[in-house]
């Protein structure tokens, strides 16, 4: 058995991995529905804007379910995020308004800041208590949610709109690119605008990415997440790793908030309500798997378009009701997992048998 | 400190609540040499390597390692790591869900970005040197057990360790597959490694061993050459007795001839996990399924007790029609059932050696019927004696105790409800020789006392002492059933290579 075998050779082509099998199906459900879409609803879904709408409406979800998904990946959950949002959100359209200088650019780095800081802030003091004083995440991050959500309230019980010039000019900043636009019927050519947030957020998923792929923090989060004890035994530290990923997961919450603003310039207690289950729900249809260890952001990101694009086909059709909204994200979650756990078990059923049969020969 | 010493132990000590693990060991590991570490369960084999990885911190004593000046202080797997120290573990301690190469690099990977490339082409190096069957790009899970082991061997070898701790590595490896880790070994004694080789199996203990340790009870019995010290000998020196058990046991050889009364039957039984097979007990009979490990031996079992989902076939209990779909319904029928993996399938680690000798009691009578305290105290003292079960209380958790101590805890639960048909699947796996020999001289008193029982184990010979009928498996098929005269080993090994006359 020794002396046959040669030397490993690194162009061989391994076989799809499980993780990767559930992103490409993802990505293929994506692009099925999104065809769908422009047969059967055709209109909007024929023009790119209506996919950088998608793109400019759900930013904020985007950057936050790479948060998620790093956490999740890492063996851990988040679910204060969106109450992260609501109350950067809050604190930033009170800063700008208040304390604000009309105009300053200044101003609105300081406000960034802000957003940031206060994210990580919550990053710091739930990954302090989860990896440090190994806190169940769950509790931890429940209770991060409440006490965000009450800073909220404490800030502003009345809905509170930026009235600052400098950060409204910023909102209606769009990157235009002429050739992906479409002729109006008065023969204008109207081109594709993308908003900065929508940017930033396709930023965010590529950094997520290649930190994922490329730096050995993110592999050391692959590490934990798979098997946390065979990863203190890899010499790897557990502790700041897990702490590692609440600290970016909170830094990335509140760039979402500051994105949110940038796109819907106004704040009151009940933004982002319940965010964190659809970017739960965009890490799973993304292929992340909640046991940890599995997971991709490029997934994620097309698990958070897929809610988008479901959100957009039940707006433009006849059930525009919210809880159809729901019940379709339910169904499709649901679907998802199912599609998910028959691939993997058929895969792996084949996989034994292939084994078998290796052993018989 | 001597030349070729790389490791010297002094004074080890270490305490849990309750109990001494440590009291005063020494150990000495020289270069390139493979040094056995045995002793019973509980004898504290485990303790001094935790102690050695800094997985537990030693209460006295000191660790001088070759090239470091004075004493070196390990508080962590990483200070161990960097001391030169390498352990693999029996249970993998790998990250399933990254590749090959990963694995053997990450956590001292330099520089915060991961070069891939380059990573890989060293992998690749690495593993052809020492003959690892793995490609550096394929995912660890990927692999067989034995390959992940010899990436974790890989791993630990380019990091120039110096001593290279392998804890009870064979015990989930075939025959091949433990002499290619025994060729792997060879090979790094050869390049001036210090291997410590922990394990429970004798034999390969003097296939690849060069010298041996010995513990017992938390303390050295003594340091020993292996062309010094016989089998026999080593045996005893772990128990600490001579070996007249295992005499004893011989007389209880004359397997007394199981009763006409046929306990359990069953016809063309199949789950998702066999395929149809017919099946019969009778009273007061020891019987054993036999063949190699995935040959479908404890799948059959699994039927039987319906821990699997049964999809077909007739079962007669005592002659009457049962239908068994579930274990609850097989506990009902009097069947008891010890499964092979304790950790798994077995004991609650987190509950009381009392509650998990209770749990199955309290599933038969119902949980609308509890127990009195008293009562329980009872069942369960009255079982820990018979058993012998070393337990500070029994209030302790399971999960400290020892591994043959869990077994027996478990043997104690299916006891107390007094089956008439009682399964052991690989009691005796991962278990010290002393505990083993009082396992199967259980089993056989069992049997005197008209209950049937079938008897799994890797180990053909403690199948041939203690089986009166053995059902010979190969591929999920029963090849071959073999009695009486036919219980020799080489007749087993015939029957599963296929040349067995009723094959």
């Amino acid at each position: 058995m020794l002396s046959k075998n040669t030397a490993p050779n690194l162009k061989v082509r391994e076989p799809m991995t499980d993780a990767q099998l559930l992103m490409t199906i993802t990505i293929a459900i994506f692009v099925a529905m999104y065809g769908l879409a422009m047969i059967f609803m055709g209109g909007g879904f024929l023009r790119t804007q209506q996919l950088f709408d998608l793109l400019n409406d759900n930013a904020a979800l985007i950057i936050v379910s790479c948060s998620l998904t790093i956490v999740m990946i890492g063996g851990g959950i988040n679910i204060s995020v969106g109450g992260v949002i609501g109350l950067t959100v809050m604190a930033c359209a009170l800063f700008l308004n208040d304390i604000g200088i009309q105009n300053s650019g200044l101003c609105i780095f300081l406000t960034l800041l802000l957003a940031l800081g206060i994210g990580l802030a919550f990053g710091l003091l739930q990954g302090f208590l989860i990896s440090y004083l190994d806190i169940q995440p769950f509790i931890v991050t429940l209770a991060g949610m409440f006490l965000a959500r009450g800073l909220t309230t404490i800030l502003s019980v009345n809905p509170v709109k930026v009235t600052h010039e400098g950060f409204l000019t910023l909102v209606k900043t769009k990157a235009t690119i002429s050739w992906l636009g479409y002729t109006a019927k008065n023969g204008n050519l109207i081109p594709a605008k993308l908003e900065i947030g929508a940017i930033v957020a396709l930023a965010v998923v590529l950094l997520v990415y290649l930190m994922l792929r490329y730096a050995q923090l993110g592999r050391h989060i692959y590490a934990v997440g798979g098997n946390q004890q065979s990863a203190l035994m890899l010499g790897i530290n557990v502790k700041r790793t897990r702490f590692m990923t609440y600290l970016i997961s909170g830094l990335l919450s509140g760039l979402a908030g500051f994105v949110f603003l940038m796109h819907k310039p106004a704040g009151n207690a009940s933004v982002a309500m319940r965010s964190e289950m659809d970017a739960i729900a965009a890490s799973i249809i993304g292929g992340t798997l909640l046991t940890g260890g599995v997971g991709n952001v490029i997934g994620t990101f097309f698990g958070a378009m897929i809610l988008a694009t479901i959100q957009k086909i039940i707006a433009l059709s006849p059930l525009n009701e919210s809880w159809w909204q729901e019940m379709a994200n339910g169904a499709m979650l649901g679907l998802f997992i199912m599609l998910q756990s028959v691939i993997l078990s058929n895969r792996g059923k084949r996989g034994k048998a292939k084994v078998q049969a290796a052993g018989r020969e | 400190m001597q030349g070729d010493v790389v490791l010297s132990m002094r004074g080890i000590c270490k305490e849990f609540p309750g109990t001494k693990a440590l009291k005063n060991v020494d150990f000495t590991l020289r270069r390139g040499e493979i040094h056995a570490l045995m002793g019973e369960n509980g004898a504290g084999k485990s303790t001094l390597i935790k102690v050695l990885t800094g997985v537990y911190e030693k209460d006295g004593g000191s660790i001088h390692v070759d090239g470091i000046e004075g004493e070196t202080h390990i508080h962590s797997p990483q200070d161990a790591q960097n001391a030169g120290i390498s352990t693999v573990y029996q249970e993998i301690t790998l990250c399933p869900n990254l590749t090959v190469a990963e694995n053997m690099f990450i956590g001292r990977m330099e520089g915060p970005v991961v070069h891939w490339k380059d990573y890989d082409k060293r992998a690749a190096s690495i593993l052809t040197g020492l003959g690892i069957p793995a490609r550096p790009r394929q995912a660890l899970s990927s692999c067989s057990l034995a390959v992940q082991q010899m990436v974790a061997i890989a791993r630990a070898v380019d990091m120039n360790c110096k001593v290279l701790i392998l804890d009870e590595p064979t015990s989930s490896l075939d025959e091949k597959e433990v002499e290619m880790l025994f060729t792997l070994m060879r090979d790094l004694r050869g390049r001036g490694v210090g291997i410590i080789f922990v394990t429970h199996f004798l034999e390969q203990v003097y296939a690849v061993s060069d010298r041996i340790t010995v513990l017992r009870n938390g303390e050295l019995v003594g340091e020993y050459a292996v062309k010094d010290l016989p089998q026999v000998e080593l045996v005893a020196k772990m128990m600490g007795k001579a070996l007249d058990d295992m005499a004893q046991l011989e007389q209880f050889d004359q397997k007394k001839a199981p009763g006409q009364d046929v306990v359990y039957e069953a016809e063309r039984l199949a789950s998702v996990n066999t395929k149809p097979f017919d099946f019969r007990i009778r009273k007061g009979e020891v019987n054993g399924f036999t063949g190699l490990l995935g040959s479908g031996r404890s799948e059959s079992v699994r039927a039987i007790f319906g821990a699997d989902r049964v999809t077909g076939g007739r079962i007669r209990v005592k002659g009457k029609d049962k239908k068994i779909a579930s274990p609850h319904d097989a506990m009902k029928s009097g069947i008891g059932y010890l499964p092979e993996d304790r950790k798994r399938d077995g004991i609650i680690a987190d509950l009381s050696v009392r509650d998990n000798i209770i749990l199955a009691m309290q599933v038969m009578k119902g949980f609308f019927h509890p127990m009195s305290r008293a009562e329980m105290a009872k069942f369960v003292d009255e079982y820990v004696a018979a058993l012998n079960i070393k337990t500070a209380s029994s209030e302790t958790p399971v999960g400290s105790l020892s591994g043959g101590n869990q077994q027996k805890v478990i043997l104690a639960r299916w006891l107390l409800t007094h089956p008439d048909y009682l399964i052991l699947d690989e009691p005796t796996r991962g278990i010290d020789v002393g505990t083993k020999l009082e396992i199967q001289k259980l089993v056989l008193k069992l049997a005197e006392e008209n209950m049937s029982i079938t008897f799994i184990s890797s180990e053909i010979e403690e199948m041939l002492r203690t089986c009166s009928r053995l059902i010979v498996m190969r591929d999920s098929n029963i090849v071959g059933e073999l009695t009486g005269d036919e219980l020799t080993q080489a007749q087993v090994m015939k029957t599963i290579a296929g040349g067995g006359a009723e094959a």
